[in-house]
C-alpha cells in the first residue's frame, strides 16, 4: 500500500454547526493535475455556497462524490494521488475509508462558541487550536466571527486562533459605549485581557483591520504583527451605497443587492446569508449600533480614520491583503502603507478571506511565521 | 345684582349657557338643512338633552375620556370639539373632524378626550373602561365615562362593563341618558326595572337618578360621582331622565309619540328655558347677557355652515389612506 | 445568544421582555394569571396552557385576570390602547370572538379610518387557533380569514418559536390592532431563539425551503405539513418551494408571485375552511398576477366545509395532511 501518497478530498466542515453539505458540482475532471489553491468543487450548506480549494497538490484520481448529492462532513468525495499509485490501491483506500466520528458533536453547538465577560460587556468568541502563536481575528462592519468560517480551522493547524464578535455585532453585547475606533479598539483590548493574551498576531478585516491597527498604534506591546485585509483606515473612499444600504435595509429585497457589493461572485449571496443578516439587524440595539458606527467612521461616504502613517511609524510587521475586485474599499488603498507586504488577490471582492480562503490562509500563516 | 346662589361663578354660568345654546342651535340648524336635503346620510339630534351633556362635561378636562353614542353632537360640543370641524364632517368634507370619513355618527377628537360617537349601541362602555384603566395604570387623575341611552343600557356590553369597572375599581362613570325611547320603543316596554340606577346595586355600584332637564341638578350629581371616581372611590352610574325634542333620526315621523308630547316638552321641559329662568330670576345673570350669547352662537353656527358648504370634498386619493398607521 | 426554545416559552419571553422594556404594556385575559382572589396560589395557571406562567411574579398587577366578559375586557383593552397603553389581551380561543367581535371589527379596526387618521390603536389580541386537540367545533377553528377580511386589522400566525417571539414583539410595538394567532399544536415545537429582543416585520413571508418545481404557500401548522410533503416529494424528484406567509394581513403576495414565476406551479394550503380562505385568496391573486407563469391550475388544500369534528377519527381527516398536500403537488406536475 502506498497510502501515504494518497490524499483524500473531503466534505469540508465550515463552522461547528455544519453537519452535512451538498456537492453541487465538480470543477475539475478526473486525471487533472491539481495545485494548492485550485478550485476543485463547489459545496453548498444551508448557510453558504463556496468553491472548495485544494489544500494539497496531486492528480485527481477519482471523483467519489456525485454532483447534486448530500454528504456528511468529512465524507470522502475524491482522491488525490500521484500517477504512480495503482488503481487497486486507490480502490482499496476508498473501500477502507470511514467518515470519522465527529468528536465535537457530543459537546454540540455549545462548544462552538464561548462567551467572555469583558470590561465592555459580554463578547462571543470561538477558539481553535492548542499550540503555536496566538492569532486573533477581527471581523468588519456588520459582520461577525463566522466571517472567518473558511479560515479559523485552517489557521488553527498552526496557531491558537481566537475569533470574536465586536460589540454591536453577532451575539456580543449590542450597546457600544464609545461607538468609534477607540471604543472598538478598547473592546479588542478587553477581549485580549479576558482571554489572557498578553499579545497576539492580529488579523483584521475591513473595519476590523482599522480596529487592529488602532490597537497596534495605541498599545504596540499587545500586538505581534498585523494582517490587514480589505482594510478600513488607509484611505478616504468607501462605498457609501454599501454602508448606507446595509444600515438602511429592512427587507430581503432591500438587503440582497447591497450584499452583492461584498463578493466578486454575487452567486455567493444566498437566501440564508440574507436571512441571517436580517435576523441580526432586527435584534434590539443593532440598528443603533450600526448607525452610530457608520456616522462616526464613515460619514458621508468617507472614512474618518486615517491610520497609514501611524501604522508605518509603529514599525510593526504588517501584511496587507486585498481582493482586486473590492467594491467596498478600493484595493488601491493598500499602497498607502510604505513598509508593508502587499498581496492583491485576483477574482476576489471585499470578502476575500471567504472567496479565496486558501490563499489568504497561506499568506497569514506565512506572515506570522 | 344679588349674591350668587349657584354652585358656579357667573363666568361658568355663562359658559354653560353658551354650550347648551350652541348644542341647541347646532341641532336646530341641522334639522332644517337636513330637511332641505343638504346633508348626506342620517343624523340623530341631541336637542332637548343639552343640560345633561353640559352639566356633566363642566366637570371634565381634556385628560378625561368620554365614549359617546350615535346621538353624539351634544357630547362633542360640551367636550370642546370645534363646531366648524364638526359641521364640515357632517357635510362629508375633507376639512371635517374625521376628514369626511366618519360623519355624524363617528365624530371624535382624542385631543379633547372625545373617544368618538359610536354607531354601535353599547359599544362605548368597554372602551371607556379602557380609558379608565389607562388613567389608573398611568397614574394620572383622569376618568373614563360612557354614555348610553335607555336602549343601549340593555346591552350586555354595558352590564359587563359595570361589573368590570366595579371589580377593578376603575375611575369610571356610566351615564345613562334616559329619554324614554329606544328609537321608537318605550323604555317601559323594553326595560324590566323601573330605573337604571336600581341596576347599579346589582353590581355593587352607586346609582343616582337626576332630572336631566335641570342643568343644576345634573351639575351637582355629576360632580359627586366624578369626584368619587377621580379620588379612587370607583365607578358610579348616573341616570339622567330627559326629553328628546326630535325623532330618533331626522325624517322620523314620530307616530309612536303621544298626542301633543313634543309640544308639551318644548313648553315645559326645555332645559334652556329653565336655565334662563333660574339664573335671571336669581338676579345673577341679566337676560340681555344671555341674548347676546344667543346672537353670537347663531353667528358661529352660520359661519360653521358656510365654511362647511364651501369646503372641498375628499378626493379619490383619500379613499385608501388612514386605514393603518403603517401597512 | 440563541438557544432552543419552545414556541410557548418564546411567547412568554416576548411578553416578559416587552413588559420590562415598556411600562405601558399590560396583559389581560381569562386566567392568564390564574387563581386571582382564590384561597390557593395567586399565580396558579398562567393561562390555560401556561403560556403566561411566571410573568405575574415579575410584573405584578400589570397582568390582570379578567371576568368571563370578553366584550368588556377586549373592549377595555382596545379603549386603553387609544389612551396611552399597549395592552395585550388574551382571548384564549379565537372561537370566542363570537361574543366580542363588535369590539374588534367595528371598534378597533375602524377607529383610525373612521376618525380620519387621528387614532392609534396599539392593541394586541392573542388567541389560540387550530385543530388537533380533540376540542371539537367551538375550540378548534382556524378563523384567520375572517379577521384578514377586515381592513384595519393585522393578522399574524407564526409557524415556529423564532417567528413567534419576533412577531409578538412587533405586534406589541405596532401602532395598529393585531390579531395574534397561536396554533396550540405548535406550542411545544422548538427552534433557535435569540435571548435578546428582536422583531420580525409584518408582510414578509419566509421562504422555508427553496425549490424549482412547485410553490406551496401556507402558514401556521400547515408549514410543518408542507415540509413533510416536500420531503416526500423530493424523494420523487419534485423540488418544492415553501412560502410561510407568517402574516396574513399584511400579506406578502410579492414573494408568492416571485416564487410562482420560478416554479410555475402553486399549491395553497390552509387549515381554514375553503370558502373565502387565505388559500382561495392566494390562488386568486396568483391567477391574476402571474397567470402566464402558471403551468397548471393552482390547487387548494384546506379543511372541508364543515365544523371541526370531535371524534379523533374524524378530526384527523379534517386537518389537511402531508399526503393531501403531496397529492396536490403531484396533480400540478401531471402532464
Amino acid at each position: 500500500m502506498s497510502e501515504a501518497n494518497i490524499t483524500p478530498v473531503l466534505m469540508p466542515k465550515w463552522g461547528l454547526s455544519m453537519s452535512e453539505g451538498v456537492l453541487v458540482d465538480w470543477l475539475v475532471d478526473e486525471g487533472a493535475e491539481i495545485n494548492v489553491g485550485d478550485e476543485i468543487m463547489e459545496v453548498e450548506t444551508d448557510k453558504i455556497a463556496s468553491a472548495v480549494e485544494a489544500a494539497d497538490p496531486g492528480v485527481l484520481r477519482r471523483r467519489v462524490g456525485d454532483a447534486g448529492e448530500t454528504y456528511p462532513v468529512r465524507a470522502l468525495l475524491g482522491v488525490l494521488a500521484p500517477p504512480e499509485v495503482s488503481d487497486d490501491d486507490i480502490d482499496a483506500y476508498i473501500a477502507a475509508y470511514e467518515v470519522p466520528v465527529d468528536e465535537d458533536d457530543d459537546e454540540g453547538a455549545a462548544a462552538a462558541y464561548e462567551f467572555a465577560e469583558t470590561a465592555v460587556g459580554r463578547l462571543r468568541y470561538a477558539s481553535r487550536g492548542d499550540d503555536g502563536p496566538a492569532l486573533v481575528l477581527i471581523h468588519g462592519f456588520g459582520g461577525d466571527l463566522d466571517n472567518w468560517l473558511f479560515n479559523i480551522d485552517a489557521l488553527a493547524e498552526r496557531a491558537r486562533v481566537y475569533a470574536f464578535d465586536l460589540p454591536g455585532h453577532g451575539q456580543s453585547v449590542k450597546a457600544i459605549e464609545d461607538p468609534g475606533l477607540a471604543g472598538l479598539a478598547s473592546a479588542l483590548q478587553a477581549f485580549l485581557d479576558t482571554v489572557e493574551l498578553d499579545s497576539a498576531h492580529l488579523v483584521g478585516h475591513s473595519m476590523g483591520a482599522a480596529v487592529a491597527a488602532r490597537l497596534a498604534c495605541d498599545a504596540p506591546e499587545r500586538v505581534q504583527s498585523l494582517t490587514l485585509i480589505a482594510a478600513a483606515g488607509l484611505g478616504p473612499e468607501i462605498n457609501a451605497d454599501y454602508i448606507d444600504g446595509f444600515v438602511g435595509a429592512e427587507s430581503r429585497r432591500e438587503l440582497k443587492p447591497v450584499l452583492f457589493n461584498l463578493f466578486a461572485d454575487s452567486e455567493l449571496v444566498n437566501r440564508s446569508m440574507v436571512d441571517d443578516l436580517l435576523k441580526y439587524k432586527r435584534i434590539d440595539g443593532v440598528q443603533e449600533a450600526l448607525s452610530s458606527l457608520a456616522a462616526e467612521l464613515f460619514p458621508g461616504g468617507t472614512q474618518s480614520a486615517q491610520l497609514a502613517a501611524d501604522i508605518d511609524a509603529s514599525g510593526l510587521n504588517t501584511l496587507v491583503i486585498w481582493g482586486s475586485g473590492d467594491a467596498v474599499i478600493p484595493a488601491a488603498h493598500a499602497q498607502a502603507l510604505g513598509n508593508a507586504a502587499i498581496e492583491i488577490i485576483d477574482g476576489a471582492g471585499h470578502m476575500v478571506q471567504m472567496e479565496k480562503a486558501s490563499a489568504v490562509n497561506a499568506l497569514i500563516l506565512e506572515h506570522i511565521g | 345684582m344679588n349674591d350668587n346662589v349657584f354652585p358656579l361663578g357667573k363666568e361658568d354660568l355663562l359658559k354653560a349657557y353658551r354650550t347648551m345654546k350652541t348644542i341647541r342651535e347646532f341641532e336646530e340648524r341641522l334639522h332644517v338643512d337636513f330637511g332641505r336635503g343638504e346633508i348626506p346620510g342620517f343624523v340623530h339630534l341631541y336637542a332637548g338633552e343639552e343640560a345633561a351633556a353640559t352639566g356633566i362635561m363642566m366637570h371634565l378636562n381634556d385628560q378625561d375620556r368620554i365614549a359617546s353614542t350615535h346621538r353624539g353632537h351634544g357630547h362633542c360640543i360640551a367636550k370642546g370639539v370645534d363646531i366648524g370641524e364638526m359641521m364640515a364632517e357632517i357635510y362629508g368634507k375633507i376639512t371635517g373632524a374625521c376628514r369626511g370619513k366618519g360623519g355624524s355618527m363617528h365624530i371624535a377628537d382624542l385631543s379633547k378626550g372625545m373617544m368618538g360617537a359610536n354607531g354601535i349601541l353599547g359599544a362605548g362602555s368597554p372602551l371607556a373602561c379602557g380609558a379608565a384603566l389607562a388613567a389608573k395604570t398611568l397614574g394620572h387623575k383622569g376618568i373614563g365615562m360612557s354614555f348610553t341611552g335607555d336602549g343601549a343600557s340593555n346591552q350586555g356590553t354595558f352590564l359587563e362593563s359595570l361589573n368590570l369597572a366595579a371589580i377593578w375599581n376603575l375611575p369610571m362613570v356610566f351615564v345613562v341618558e334616559n329619554n324614554g325611547y329606544a328609537e321608537s320603543t318605550s323604555v317601559d316596554y323594553a326595560t324590566a326595572v323601573d330605573s337604571y340606577a336600581d341596576r347599579a346595586a346589582g353590581f355593587g355600584v352607586p346609582g343616582v337618578i337626576v332630572d336631566g332637564t335641570d342643568f343644576f341638578a345634573v351639575y351637582e350629581a355629576a360632580g359627586e360621582v366624578i369626584r368619587r371616581a377621580r379620588e379612587g372611590g370607583g365607578p358610579s352610574l348616573l341616570e339622567c331622565k330627559m326629553v328628546r325634542f326630535f325623532g330618533h333620526f331626522e325624517g322620523d315621523a314620530q307616530t309612536y309619540r303621544g298626542e301633543g308630547e313634543n309640544e308639551y316638552n318644548r313648553e315645559n321641559n326645555d332645559c334652556l328655558k329653565l336655565f334662563r329662568a333660574r339664573v335671571t330670576e336669581a338676579g345673577v345673570v341679566d337676560g340681555g347677557e344671555l341674548d347676546a350669547i344667543d346672537s353670537e352662537v347663531l353667528a358661529a353656527i352660520d359661519k360653521a355652515v358656510e365654511e362647511a358648504v364651501a369646503a372641498p370634498l375628499p378626493g379619490a386619493a383619500d379613499l385608501t389612506t388612514d386605514v393603518y398607521v403603517k401597512y | 445568544m440563541a438557544r432552543n426554545l419552545s414556541m410557548k416559552d418564546a411567547i412568554n419571553e416576548a411578553l416578559d421582555q416587552e413588559m420590562s422594556r415598556d411600562p405601558t404594556v399590560i396583559v389581560m385575559g381569562e386566567d392568564i394569571v390564574g387563581g386571582s382572589g382564590s384561597p390557593g396560589e395567586d399565580d396558579a395557571w398562567g393561562g390555560v396552557l401556561g403560556v403566561t406562567k411566571g410573568l405575574y411574579a415579575k410584573h405584578g398587577d400589570r397582568l390582570m385576570d379578567t371576568p368571563l366578559s370578553e366584550s368588556a375586557y377586549i373592549g377595555a383593552a382596545i379603549g386603553a390602547s387609544t389612551c396611552g397603553l399597549r395592552p395585550v389581551a388574551e382571548l384564549m380561543f379565537l372561537d370566542f370572538m363570537g361574543v366580542c367581535f363588535d369590539q374588534i371589527f367595528n371598534q378597533a379596526a375602524k377607529f383610525r379610518y373612521m376618525f380620519g387618521g387621528k387614532a392609534e390603536t396599539p392593541v394586541t389580541i392573542r388567541a389560540m387557533v387550530g385543530a388537533g386537540f380533540r376540542a371539537a367545533a367551538q375550540h378548534s377553528q382556524m378563523l384567520t380569514p375572517l379577521f384578514t377580511h377586515i381592513p384595519g386589522l393585522k393578522v399574524v400566525c407564526p409557524s415556529n418559536a423564532y417567528d413567534a417571539k419576533g412577531l409578538l414583539i412587533q405586534s406589541i410595538r405596532d401602532n395598529d390592532p393585531v390579531i395574534f394567532c397561536e396554533h396550540k399544536a405548535l406550542y411545544a415545537s422548538e427552534t433557535d431563539v435569540p435571548e435578546e429582543s428582536y422583531t420580525v416585520p409584518f408582510g414578509e413571508a419566509n421562504i422555508v425551503r427553496e425549490g424549482s418545481d412547485a410553490t406551496i404557500v401556507c402558514y401556521g401548522l400547515m408549514v410543518h405539513r408542507a415540509s413533510e410533503a416536500a420531503e416526500t416529494l423530493a424523494g420523487e424528484g419534485i423540488q418544492c418551494e415553501i412560502v410561510d406567509l407568517r402574516t396574513l394581513s399584511p400579506i406578502d403576495t410579492d414573494s408568492v408571485v416571485e416564487s410562482v414565476e420560478n416554479t410555475g406551479r402553486l399549491v395553497c394550503v390552509d387549515e381554514a375552511n375553503p370558502r373565502c380562505s387565505i388559500a382561495a385568496d392566494i390562488a386568486a391573486t396568483v391567477s391574476q398576477e402571474a397567470f402566464s407563469s402558471l403551468k397548471a391550475a393552482p390547487q387548494m388544500v384546506t379543511a372541508p366545509h364543515t365544523p371541526v369534528p370531535f371524534s379523533p377519527a374524524l378530526e384527523d381527516l379534517y386537518i389537511p395532511s402531508a399526503e393531501a398536500i403531496a397529492d396536490a403537488v403531484r396533480k400540478t406536475m401531471a402532464p
